[in-house]
């Protein structure tokens, strides 16, 4: 009877408390992040923007004001005429995309490779633990230019140039988690039970990396669409016909003092888009990265 | 006739430092007799068990079930990996978080086609649960939901769903509160009658070992000191040091 008594005020306690005040406000990344995946999936549907096309009378002109075609730039135009407005959105696209299909990438490699290297201990540890640290010895941003400068600029050379070193992170803390799990009581049932090693791996351990893997994933994509910025920033990045926000930001240095809009609203674009992402990685990991393994 | 027999079995830990666990250990078990293997903390008793199951590699010396020398795990015949399966000290962490009951049990039978029942699962899974005491209803549950108890008994449940001929319980009962503990033993005696089974049973609690085993073994820094049937060995110690694990567990029960 006490028990039952006991039980039901603590069980509504946990329950109760997590509500009030929080209940809107955490879907605030969540929406502003699905601003973005709209503008970048739909707005180049309706904005029609060709890079390569320069209209010299409508050379820098300040946000809102009329162009030649009859149209308003509502966040101004650049150096050469092109509206900025299409040029963010454009940009949103590209920078999602790439941040993807980078953060996919080095994913399933770091993932694949840091448990492997955990599980299985010996020479493939060995292998993996000091390329970790020979890659680790030199800025990764070096070695991501030298790849993209290497090739003929394309988005495929940005992926594997940024995968190239953002797998690393991603297979050292998978790795650190192997290394855990593996000494769990539940793994040694699965080896007397004579299950398959690399069905062990899959169903016992990979699953644990879960938690850490997200909140990462979401760190990674922060940095990689930066990198991918700074690389089309340098000009080594996206070839010129994409549309990046790294690239408008470049175009628009040498108007700093004069046409402010052209590098101030992509780089705001980027700063939230990147905001935006680490507080949700940190929600994220507030509640995947802890408490599921124990 | 022996369904187990360990042979002068030697293993160590560590490259440069070596750490002598067990230190030429022979051992045999019948089949369907249970066998305690009790001593302190660190005397190399848990070893012995991971030695058997083949989550250890002994330096030297044999293990041999039937005739047959198991090998290193993975490399044994499936027959020789399912006829020995064991029970963990710790209930949690010895099933995996995230998978519910059925699909624990399910794994068996999935690495095990043989092990498999022919015709519905379900009912089989619930038979299984029932032969070890707990409800249908535990089926869909993971084990955060559950009580070290029925963990255990969860535990004991996928061991049994191989078939084995000998169950290795390593601290089985150690990490469970006093009236679980019994229930769980209880269950122990049941089913090694019903299911034919032989048992290597450690402890350290000569109480529990007293309850469920035909003979003793004592272990001593890596080394047997004393062996034979349960009787003698708890009611007229050989060796000293039997003796003092003897009136050590007396003083506490007073």
């Amino acid at each position: 009877m006490t028990a039952t008594l006991e039980k039901s005020p603590a069980k509504a306690g946990p329950t109760a408390r997590k509500r009030p005040g929080r209940r809107w406000t955490r879907w605030i990344p969540y929406a502003i992040l699905a601003l973005y995946a709209l503008t970048g999936g739909i707005g180049p549907l309706l904005i029609d923007y060709n890079p390569v096309y320069t209209s010299l009378p409508d050379r820098l002109l300040a946000p809102g004001s009329p162009v030649s075609s009859g149209a308003t730039a509502w966040l101004g135009t650049d150096g050469t005429g092109r509206d900025v407005l299409a040029q963010v959105v454009y940009g949103a696209r590209t920078s999602v995309l790439i941040g993807l299909a980078t953060v996919v990438v080095s994913c399933v490699v770091g993932v694949a490779i840091g448990t492997l290297a955990g599980y299985f201990r010996g020479w493939p540890d060995m292998i993996l633990a000091r390329g970790i640290d020979i890659l680790l010895a030199f800025p990764a941003i070096l070695l991501t230019i030298v790849i993209a400068g290497a090739f003929e600029r394309s988005v495929l050379v940005v992926v594997v140039a940024l995968s190239a070193t953002a797998w690393i992170s991603f297979a050292r803390v998978t790795r650190g988690v192997a290394l855990s799990i593996r000494e769990r009581a539940w793994v040694d049932a699965a080896r007397v039970l004579g299950v398959r090693p690399l069905a062990i791996l899959w169903r016992h351990v990979v699953p644990f990396t879960a938690g850490p893997v997200v909140a990462l994933a979401t760190l990674e994509f922060a940095l990689v669409v930066l990198a991918e910025a700074g690389l089309s920033f340098l000009g080594i990045g996206l070839p010129n016909s994409a549309v990046s926000w790294g690239q408008t930001i470049a175009n628009g240095k040498q108007y700093l003092a004069t046409a402010w809009w052209i590098s101030a609203i992509p780089g705001v674009a980027l700063s939230l888009l990147i905001i935006t992402i680490g507080i949700l990685g940190d929600q994220l990991t507030a509640r995947y990265g802890r408490g599921h393994v124990r | 006739m022996t369904l187990l027999d360990v042979r002068d079995l030697r293993v160590s830990f560590g490259r440069r430092t070596k750490v002598v666990a067990v230190d030429g250990v022979s051992l045999a078990v019948a089949p369907e007799e249970t066998v305690g293997l009790v001593g302190e903390s660190g005397s190399g008793k848990t070893t012995v068990a991971r030695a058997v199951v083949g989550l250890v590699r002994p330096d030297s010396g044999a293990i041999v079930l039937d005739g047959q020398p198991l090998g290193r795990i993975g490399r044994r015949p499936a027959v020789a990996h399912r006829a020995v399966q064991m029970v963990f000290q710790d209930p949690r962490s010895s099933l995996n978080p995230r998978m519910t009951v059925a699909s624990v049990i399910d794994e068996v039978w999935r690495t095990h086609p043989v092990t498999a029942p022919d015709g519905d699962r379900t009912a089989a899974l619930h038979r299984l649960l029932d032969d070890v005491g707990l409800d249908a209803s535990v089926a869909r549950q993971r084990p955060g939901e559950l009580s070290g108890g029925q963990c255990q008994r969860v535990s004991i449940a996928r061991a049994l769903a191989a078939k084995p001929r000998l169950l290795v319980c390593d601290e089985a009962v150690s990490a469970l509160d006093v009236s679980v503990q019994a229930q769980v033993l209880r269950l122990l005696v049941d089913l090694r009658e019903k299911h034919h089974l032989a048992m290597l049973f450690i402890s350290h609690d000569l109480g529990v070992v007293h309850q469920i085993a035909d003979r003793i073994a004592v272990m001593r820094r890596g080394e047997l000191v004393e062996e034979g049937p349960a009787a003698d060995v708890l009611g007229a110690p050989q060796h000293e040091y039997t003796q003092s694990l003897l009136e050590a567990a007396l003083e506490l029960n007073e």
